[in-house]
């Protein structure tokens, strides 16, 4: 019966949206019974940088040498020209040409 | 008006001029967001996702990464148990946004919940750290958030459909480096992130990756991110602690 399906498709894209907007706002909501401290404080303010080295990290492990050079092409472009843009496209141009002429 | 006295006290505002900011800040992402979408699009295409379906999901859940691991795990029959286990995917991929909502808790907090709490729907990951990178240079004014969240949105929106469209056009999307979109763009944020703390921040990071890769291995899923992030940054809170001392 395909309206069922259909209708099954739609529930698990509902739950899954309900899962997204959790993980969106609950940390916000959290927060608000959390005393910001200055140690809370400086917690919150630590993490852009430890979620990007987080991130990135792994996925540079599992994924091998044309991630690493893409990272590497990104941040010299970064340092260079502080261009984020510029920044992007060096470390996808990288990671596509070590793909294209590297073994595996 | 509000605008005004909150530009005196520190609160955080709410102007037009900060909308066009954050769509400003944001242009740099949208390139490689959009290559992104485009290859969400296309997954959803070869699939098989309605075109009413993958609209939905792109709107509702509007998470890249969640709904392509979550497509992946899709059973060849859906049933009852496999909704939630579904949604439970899609939670584990996008953990990571509890923190970035606890740390906008410090800025826009002051803000009725109103005006907070629709516009949370649009956290992004390059989002995210713009706004942390604006807020870090001291910027108060929480248009810049939502107007690049909506910039993104709409690029977002219009980018899957095109990239449904044109579905099996993209034969494979690592081939072009898409699949590292994410990281690369995070890893160009690390050099304004670094901004002179020195070496205390270099130990939290170090902590971070190496909590980080060590999740990676022993656990299964993306908790690696929230594992290293969370590790790290209660390193650096002591760090500091330990220093002020």
């Amino acid at each position: 019966m395909p309206e069922v399906g259909h209708f099954g498709t739609v529930a698990a894209i509902l739950a899954m949206a309900a899962a997204s907007y959790a993980m969106r706002a609950g940390g916000f909501w959290l927060m608000a019974y959390v005393p910001l401290t200055a140690r809370v404080r400086r917690m919150l303010e630590a993490l852009p940088g430890t979620v990007v080295v987080a991130t990135v990290l792994p996925i540079v492990v599992r994924e091998g040498i044309p991630a690493a050079l893409a990272i590497a092409a990104a941040g010299a472009a970064m340092l260079i020209r502080r261009n984020d843009l510029l920044a992007v496209l060096a470390g996808m141009a990288a990671a596509a040409a070590a793909r294209a002429w590297l073994v595996t | 008006m509000t605008h005004d006295r909150s530009r005196v006290s520190d609160r955080p505002f709410w102007s037009l001029d900060g909308l066009r900011l954050g769509a400003m800040l944001m242009a740099p992402a949208l390139p490689g967001m959009m290559a992104f979408a485009i290859a969400v699009g296309a997954t959803e295409a070869r699939k098989g996702f309605a075109p009413i379906e993958a609209a939905l999901m792109n709107l509702l859940v509007y998470a890249g990464a969640s709904q392509m691991v979550a497509m992946e795990a899709w059973p060849q029959q859906l049933t009852l148990a496999s909704i939630p286990a579904l949604a439970l995917l899609v939670a584990t991929v996008n953990a990571r946004m509890l923190l970035f909502g606890a740390s906008l808790r410090p800025w826009l907090g002051p803000l009725p919940a109103w005006q907070i709490y629709p516009m949370l729907q649009l956290t992004t990951d390059p989002g995210w750290i713009i706004c942390m990178r604006y807020r870090a240079k001291g910027g108060n004014d929480a248009g810049v958030f939502l107007g690049g969240a909506l910039l993104v949105w709409v690029a977002w929106l219009a980018t899957t459909a095109a990239g449904y469209l044109m579905g099996a056009l993209i034969a494979d999307p690592r081939k072009i480096a898409l699949d590292l979109v994410l990281p690369i763009f995070f890893a160009a944020m690390l050099v304004p992130l670094w901004s002179g703390r020195g070496r205390r921040r270099a130990i939290a990071w170090a902590i971070a990756g190496a909590v980080a890769l060590a999740t990676e291995r022993l656990v299964p899923g993306w908790w690696f991110v929230i594992a290293g992030a969370l590790v790290g940054s209660l390193a650096e809170a002591f760090l500091e602690e330990a220093r002020d001392a």
